[in-house]
């Protein structure tokens, strides 16, 4: 019988999980940023649609935690921990965060995509999660799809076509 | 965002009024500017989630052409005029006489910069005959152009409603050139504290959701 390759898909403000085979995906990153943690020895992958830096500007009643870097990130180790993932194993990859339009003299917001990966790889150090691999910045949006029984991380965008790593 | 799932029928209508003034001065220019018919479908008022924004062009992945303006002033918002490519370059061809060079989805510099322009000349009227309905201080910046995937586009637009929750709401226009070649969307999303503002400057009582 031929297993299918499944896919998970991980919309924005969103994060998800998946086990030995398939692969994890989100589309569309503008400045939101894709970041994904993997245990190669365990063969388990988790990826977050982080869209906001930090939680500190919620005025949201329910906090979804999938949206902002600083809960986020935890919330994601916590799942990959909850499935057997070890902390010692796992490395961290992230794609997105562009500045898809640049305006003169507009404040902070214009600038979220380089801030939330900022935010991310404060958050990254203090889980003491090593950074292995990372395509930010630019001014394009980006499709991300980690292969999770390889662990490579695939990224497509418009103008450049796919890259691997 | 709670507040926004019971606005009552009315102050949708006064929303869709809203598109609809600001859409239809924007058609009007690009019929002059074409000098032909541009046909409007009645605006539409949703609270979506952030998702269905995207579908709404065809998916977060689906490339389009965007130009993008960040209404700043007495009731801020983001304002988005998004073309498909084809529909861009056929736009070109009529306007400017630009003939597309080859078929393969690129813009040339010349063609971007045109795209712009009359971007900015649409997205101005609209702005600027919605800020004479309300009688409220409207700026736009200047605007910028992309063409990218939707999902990575319109997700700036959503910036402001992603500290409040999870849906947007969305006022949503589409027009269409006589023959049909030339459709194309305006997607105003004001932030979440501009809809006070407006209904207030309209005379639409706030207190009774």
């Amino acid at each position: 019988m031929i297993e299918e390759q499944s896919i998970v898909k991980v919309g924005m403000a969103d994060l998800n999980v998946v086990q030995r085979s398939g692969v994890i995906r989100t589309v569309g990153l503008g400045s939101c940023v894709g970041l994904t943690m993997y245990d190669p020895q365990l063969k388990v992958a988790g990826m977050a649609h982080v869209m906001l830096p930090s939680s500190d500007i919620a005025r949201e009643g329910q906090l979804n935690i999938a949206k902002y870097a600083d809960t986020a990130l935890p919330a994601l180790l916590d799942k990959l921990l909850k499935l057997g993932a070890s902390p010692s194993r796992i490395v961290a990859k992230m794609a997105g965060g562009s500045q898809m339009f640049v305006f003169v003299g507009t404040g902070d917001t214009m600038r979220i995509g380089p801030r939330n990966v900022e935010s991310c790889k404060l958050k990254l150090a203090e889980l003491h999660i090593p950074l292995i691999a990372e395509d930010t910045g630019g001014n394009y949006g980006r499709t991300i799809e980690l292969d999770v029984s390889t662990g490579i991380l695939y990224i497509r965008s418009v103008q450049t076509g796919v890259k691997e790593m | 965002m709670e507040v926004f799932k019971h606005f009552k029928e009315f102050k949708m209508d006064v929303l869709k009024e809203v598109g609809n003034i600001g859409a239809g001065n924007a058609a009007t220019a690009l019929s002059r500017l074409l000098d032909k018919p541009v046909d409007m479908a009645v605006p539409k008022v949703q609270l979506l989630s952030f998702e269905e924004i995207s579908e709404k062009v065809g998916g977060a992945e689906q490339v389009v052409i965007a130009i993008f303006l960040r209404v700043e002033g007495d009731a801020p918002g983001n304002l988005f005029f998004i073309l498909s490519p084809e529909a861009a370059k056929s736009l070109l061809k009529r306007l400017v006489g630009i003939p597309p060079e080859k078929d393969d989805g690129l813009f040339n510099e010349m063609e971007l910069s045109a795209l712009s322009e009359i971007g900015n000349i649409l997205a101005g009227s609209y702005l600027s005959s919605l800020a004479d309905f309300t009688q409220l201080s409207m700026s736009p910046t200047v605007p910028a152009l992309a063409m990218d995937m939707a999902g990575a586009i319109l997700s700036y637009g959503l910036l402001q409603f992603g500290q409040m929750g999870d849906d947007a709401l969305l006022i949503d226009t589409t027009f269409l050139e006589g023959d049909h070649e030339v459709e194309g969307q305006f997607f105003l999303i004001p932030d979440p504290d501009s809809f006070a503002k407006i209904f207030q400057s309209l005379g639409v009582p706030v207190d009774h959701d």
